[in-house]
C-alpha cells in the first residue's frame, strides 16, 4: 500500500491524531463507570454524624464497639485516673506516642489522644488489615503480653494497643487507632462526627 | 493416519447438510483444526488430564451458578437468609450449591496441578510464552472470582474475608485510602459492596475466565502441545505434514485418554459432594454459617485453603522498610508471590525444557519449591505466632528463590541430552 500517490506522514498523522483523540473519548467515557463506584448519596447520608449517649458508663467501662458514625465501630472509653497515669508509661513501648501521624482530628492530638482525658473515642478498627480489636482493660498478664497494661489486642494478627488507642512496638499495625472527629453535646452526650463544638 | 470420517461413511442428507452449513459456516474445518487434525504427542501421562478437568469444572460451576443467581438475593438483608434458603427449601438447592463451593475448590486443585505440569516439563517455554502468560491471566482472574464470590453467602467470614483483603489496598501510599474507599463504595463493607461483588462474580469475571480460557485454548492450538520429553514434535514430520509422533486429538485423547479421566474425577468429586463438601471447614469455613457482623471478628481469620500460600507470604512479611511500612510490603510479597511465574519463559535458561532431562539442582529447586508451597498453606491455616512467622518467612524466600535463582541454576547444572523424539514408557 506504499506506492506512490501517498503522503505516508500525513497518512501516521492522521492515525495518530485520530487515535489521540480517540484514546481521550475511551478516557472520558470511563468517568461515569469509575465514578459510579464512589459512596452513593445515600452512603454518605447514612454517613452523617452520629449522637451517642453514654450517661450508663462507669469509670473502667467501655461502650462498644457501637455501629457508629459511617457504620464503623466505635469504642467509647470512660478511663479511670490510674488507667490514665500508666498512659505515660508506656511512651517507650508506642510506635507513635505522641500522635505524629495524622491519625486524629488536632483537639486529640495530645497524651490522652481525646478531647476530655476520662473519655477516648476511637474507630475499633485495627490499622493493620480492618479487624475489630477486643478489650482487655485489666492490668493483667494476658497470654500475649506478660506486661499487659490494659488495651487492645486484634485477634487477626496480634496487633496491640494501649488505652489511649496507641499502637505498640513490633506489631504489625502501623498505627495508632483512629480517632474520628467528635464533639460533646453535654457532659454525657457525644456527636460522632463533626468537629466543631456547639455550645 | 486417515481418522478424518470419509463422506460415504454418512448418510447422504447428513453430507449434504453439512455441505450447506460449511459454505456458510467453517464447521467442518474448525472441527479437523481443533479435534481430529489436531496432532497431540503420543506420549501424554497422568500430568495431562488437568487442563481438560479445569475446563469441566468451568462449565460446572458456569451452570450452578447460573441456577444458583435464580434463588438468590444480592442484598444486606437477603443475602444469609436466600443462601439458608437455597440449602433447605429449594429442590435440590442443596446440591446445586455444595456442587458449586466444590466446584471453587476442585477448580483450584486442577488448575494447580495444571500449572505444576507447566512447571515440571517446561510449558511454559519458548514458543508457548503467550500461552502461559494467558493461563496466568486465567490464574488471577479465578483468584479474583474466588474472591468476589466468597463475600455473596454473607456469612461472617465472607464479610471479614473482604474487609481484611480490600484493607490491603489501604497499604498502597498516598492513594490507598481512597482507594480502599472506592472499592467499597461505602465506609465500611456494606450492601453497596456486595452488590458490585455480586455483578463482578456472576457476570464480567465469567466473561472474562471465558474468553481466556478460549484464547488459552487458540493459542495452545497454535503451537501445539508440549509433552512430558518436552521436545518438538513438529521436527519430525512425514509426507502429509502430520508430525510422526502425534496421534490426532479426537477420537484418541477425548475418548481414549480424557473421557476415563473425566469420569475418574467425577467420582471423586462426588464423593466430596455428597458426604464431605464442607471439608471440615476448609470448603466451607465455620464462622460462615453465622451471618455477618460488622461488630463481631471472628477469632481466628483464615482464608479458604486455596489462598493460603499467599496468604501465609502476606503476614510473613513484619519489617517496615524504606520508609514503608510492613502493612505494604506484606501486600507486595503477596502480589509478587502470584505473579512472579509469569516471567518463567525468560528465567529458564537451561537447554532443555523438560525436568526428566534437567540436572540435580532443578529437581531439588522445584522439590523445595513445592515444599515450601505446601507448608506455607498449612501456615496461612493457623493463628500467627512466632515460630509459625519465622517458619513463614524461611518458606517465602524459598518460594522466590526457585524464580530468582533461576537463571543461574539452569545454566551452571549438567543436563542430560534431550532425546530427538519423543519416549514412551
Amino acid at each position: 500500500m506504499s506506492g506512490d500517490g501517498f503522503n505516508k506522514q500525513r497518512r501516521y498523522f492522521l492515525i495518530g491524531a485520530t487515535s489521540v483523540v480517540g484514546g481521550l473519548g475511551v478516557v472520558g467515557a470511563a468517568v461515569p463507570f469509575v465514578k459510579s463506584w464512589n459512596p452513593s448519596a445515600k452512603a454518605r447520608a447514612l454517613g452523617a454524624p452520629v449522637t451517642v449517649d453514654f450517661s450508663r458508663l462507669n469509670p473502667g467501662e467501655m461502650l462498644g464497639p457501637i455501629p457508629a458514625w459511617r457504620g464503623q465501630p466505635v469504642f467509647i472509653l470512660y478511663r479511670t485516673p490510674e488507667a490514665l497515669a500508666t498512659l505515660s508509661k508506656l511512651d517507650a513501648s508506642r510506635a507513635d506516642p505522641a500522635s505524629e501521624r495524622d491519625q486524629q482530628p488536632e483537639y486529640a492530638r495530645n497524651e490522652w489522644r481525646s478531647r476530655r482525658p476520662e473519655i477516648g473515642v476511637y474507630i475499633g478498627l485495627c490499622t493493620h488489615l480492618g479487624c475489630s480489636p477486643k478489650y482487655f482493660p485489666l492490668v493483667t498478664p494476658e497470654p500475649f503480653d506478660a506486661n499487659w497494661e490494659g488495651g487492645f489486642f486484634c485477634p487477626c494478627h496480634g496487633s496491640m494497643f494501649d488505652l489511649a488507642g496507641r499502637v505498640a512496638k513490633g506489631v504489625p499495625a502501623p498505627s495508632n487507632l483512629p480517632v474520628p472527629p467528635y464533639t460533646f453535646v453535654s457532659d454525657k452526650v457525644v456527636t460522632i462526627g463533626v468537629d466543631e463544638e456547639h455550645a | 493416519m486417515q481418522q478424518s470420517p470419509s463422506p460415504s461413511r454418512f448418510p447422504a442428507m447428513w453430507t449434504s447438510f453439512m455441505s450447506w452449513v460449511d459454505r456458510r459456516f467453517p464447521a467442518t474445518e474448525t472441527f479437523e483444526y481443533h479435534m481430529s487434525k489436531y496432532y497431540a504427542p503420543k506420549n501424554f501421562n497422568f500430568w495431562y488430564y488437568f487442563g481438560v478437568l479445569a475446563t469441566v469444572v468451568l462449565v460446572l460451576q458456569l451452570v450452578t451458578g447460573i441456577w444458583l443467581t435464580m434463588s438468590y438475593v444480592p442484598s444486606g438483608d437477603g443475602a444469609f437468609a436466600s443462601v439458608e434458603y437455597i440449602m433447605r427449601d429449594v429442590e435440590f438447592g442443596w446440591l446445586l450449591r455444595y456442587l458449586h463451593t466444590t466446584g471453587a475448590s476442585a477448580f483450584f486443585v486442577v488448575v494447580y496441578l495444571h500449572m505444576f505440569r507447566g512447571l515440571m516439563y517446561g510449558s511454559y517455554r519458548e514458543p508457548r510464552e503467550l500461552l502461559w502468560l494467558i493461563g496466568m491471566a486465567i490464574f488471577v482472574a479465578m483468584m479474583a472470582e474466588g474472591f468476589f464470590g466468597y463475600l455473596l453467602p454473607w456469612g461472617n467470614m465472607s464479610w471479614w474475608a473482604a474487609q481484611v483483603i480490600v484493607s490491603l489496598f489501604g497499604a498502597i501510599p498516598v492513594i490507598g485510602a481512597d482507594l480502599e474507599q472506592w472499592i467499597r463504595g461505602d465506609f465500611l463493607i456494606s450492601e453497596v459492596t456486595l452488590n458490585r461483588f455480586f455483578a463482578l462474580h456472576v457476570v464480567a469475571l465469567p466473561l472474562v475466565l471465558v474468553m481466556l480460557v478460549f484464547v488459552h485454548i487458540v493459542a495452545l492450538h497454535h503451537v501445539g502441545s508440549n509433552n512430558p520429553d518436552g521436545v518438538e514434535i513438529k521436527k519430525h514430520k512425514n509426507a502429509d505434514g502430520v508430525p510422526l509422533d502425534g496421534i490426532p486429538f479426537h477420537p484418541y485423547y477425548t475418548i481414549g485418554h480424557d473421557l476415563p479421566g473425566i469420569v475418574l474425577f467425577l467420582i471423586v468429586f462426588c464423593a466430596i459432594v455428597f458426604y464431605l463438601p464442607e471439608m471440615g471447614g476448609y470448603f466451607i469455613e465455620k464462622p460462615n454459617f453465622e451471618e455477618a457482623n460488622p461488630l463481631k471478628t471472628p477469632a481466628h481469620i483464615a482464608p479458604v485453603w486455596y489462598y493460603t500460600p499467599f496468604y501465609a507470604m502476606l503476614r510473613a512479611a513484619t519489617y517496615p522498610l524504606v520508609g514503608l511500612d510492613a502493612k505494604f510490603w506484606g501486600f507486595v510479597v503477596m502480589a509478587g508471590a502470584i505473579v512472579v511465574p509469569a516471567v518463567l519463559p525468560w528465567l529458564d535458561r537451561s537447554p532443555v525444557k523438560s525436568i526428566r532431562y534437567k540436572g540435580m539442582i532443578s529437581k531439588v529447586m522445584l522439590g523445595i519449591f513445592i515444599v515450601s508451597f505446601f507448608i506455607l498453606g498449612y501456615l496461612g491455616t493457623i493463628p500467627p505466632s512466632k515460630y509459625a512467622t519465622l517458619l513463614a518467612q524461611i518458606c517465602t524466600v524459598l518460594y522466590f528463590a526457585y524464580f530468582v535463582l533461576m537463571p543461574w541454576y539452569t545454566r551452571v547444572e549438567k543436563t542430560k541430552p534431550a532425546p530427538d523424539r519423543v519416549t514412551t514408557r
